[in-house]
């Protein structure tokens, strides 16, 4: 830091930028974090980091600062296969006329205890 | 999560059936997720608006990080270490949003680098005193909560879910800002003028961060029809200064603007005129600290670089190691 002031806030120029680094962008990571003992792991967000290692420890200090996890997972982005937005009518079943998937659809029954 | 868009664009057929549910969506006050078509006015204004909000986070970081040495307590230190942390995660958060859109975050930090990249005009005001880490916790997160509350029903879904988690960071940032003045305000008469003189420095630009007013702000009204923005920067500033209005009483100090009032006819509180002159010429990188943050996140950025070169090498060795080995099994 430059500058003579004590809180180094004194405007103060800058220099131009340095040289342009040389490296391949760290791979990102899908990180998901179980909230307690019982429960799912769940997606959280996403990190870069070099390697598994550095990807499980930036994700501790990133998404589990107030003690928000138990365990946690993390996924190369790269190896997540998702299905296609745009094929939503064709991917997913209609539920149209299948009412009787859900226990609601039987109705004759009411009344009757423990049913 | 960060994929790509998968989305093919540029056929008529696929663009006129993106736009039509794009629209729907947008009807239905739904989310937009990364692999859905979007317009690209939509997903370069995101861009801009996430990126420019980590960007703010990242430099936020250097006026609270110079004062961790002089925080008057460990307590105090410890707190506003943690302060500081949060808004690295909170950096980080709206990176990882941005990048679902499209650009790397490489990209995105050469550009603030590059000086090509705008941030909040706030952290470009000097801190003074201790009793200025008061003002910005109270004052300054307590504008950007104002403002990043509605931001959590924001159209896009990862932006949206960025902004959860951030909200529920960013209300210990205000209360321990409050806490400082509070404790500044019960002690000696000196202690009580250090923490008017801050609230003095940091009630305009604080009212400011809701960016310029409704009738000279050209994106806002295109960023509420896409449901990002729930509510125009002068309703946010309104809001915003009938709660620091009342919030002042507790001090037991005051605003410097005898014009705020609540206008019984509108149902809204009202402040004294700002300086947007001033708030152009800080945006434009003439502010009393721009250089001096663009240096030090510059310094920081290339003082990593080693770090950042040994990671990978320690990765790319691991990862031969671990294919020889499997060669030779």
């Amino acid at each position: 830091m430059t500058g003579g002031s004590t809180t180094g806030d004194d405007g103060s120029t800058a220099p131009a930028a340095g040289p342009a680094e040389k490296r391949q962008p760290w791979p990102l990571w899908e990180v998901f974090v179980r909230s307690s003992r019982g429960l799912s792991h769940v997606h959280a967000g996403s990190l870069h980091a070099p390697d598994a290692d550095m990807a499980l420890r930036n994700a501790r200090d990133l998404y589990t600062r107030r003690n928000e996890g138990v365990s946690l997972w993390v996924v190369p982005s790269s190896a997540i296969i998702t299905s296609d937005p745009s094929a939503k009518e064709q991917f997913f079943e209609s539920p149209q006329g299948k009412d009787y998937r859900h226990a609601t659809y039987y109705t004759k029954s009411e009344g009757v205890k423990h049913l | 999560m960060a994929a790509p868009a998968a989305t093919q664009y540029g056929s008529p057929d696929v663009d006129a059936a993106g736009q039509q549910l794009f629209d729907e969506l947008i009807a239905q006050d739904s989310r937009i997720e990364p692999r859905d078509w979007m317009p690209e006015a939509y997903r370069k204004s995101l861009t801009r608006q996430i990126s420019q909000h980590a960007h703010s986070e990242i430099i936020g970081m250097q006026p609270e990080a110079n004062w961790i040495t002089r925080a008057p307590s460990l307590k105090r230190k410890a707190i506003l270490m943690a302060k500081v942390q949060d808004e690295a995660g909170h950096g980080l958060y709206l990176y990882s949003a941005a990048e679902t859109l499209g650009t790397p975050r490489d990209k995105m930090t050469e550009d603030l680098i590059a000086g090509k990249a705008r941030y909040s005009s706030i952290f470009n005001y000097p801190v003074l005193t201790w009793a200025d880490i008061g003002a910005i916790g109270w004052l300054v997160d307590g504008a950007a909560i104002c403002n990043q509350v509605p931001l959590c029903r924001a159209s896009y879904g990862p932006y949206g879910r960025a902004m959860v988690r951030i909200c529920k960071e960013e209300s210990f940032h205000q209360r321990q800002g409050f806490e400082i003045l509070l404790e500044l305000a019960n002690g000696t008469q000196a202690q009580r003028d250090m923490a008017q003189d801050a609230i003095n420095r940091w009630y305009a630009p604080s009212l400011m961060m809701f960016g310029p007013p409704d009738d000279d702000s050209p994106n806002s009204k295109q960023s509420m029809a896409w449901n990002i923005k729930r509510f125009s920067n002068d309703e946010l500033r309104s809001r915003f200064v009938g709660m620091i209005a009342e919030q002042v009483k507790a001090l037991g100090l005051s605003l410097p603007d005898p014009d705020v009032r609540f206008n019984e006819d509108t149902g809204k509180w009202e402040h004294g005129p700002l300086d947007w002159e001033e708030f152009k010429e800080v945006l434009a990188g003439r502010g009393p600290c721009n250089a001096q943050r663009m240096e030090r996140r510059r310094e920081a950025h290339e003082d990593g670089a080693w770090v950042r070169e040994a990671a990978a090498a320690y990765a790319d060795k691991q990862a031969r190691r671990a294919a020889s080995a499997t060669e030779a099994a």
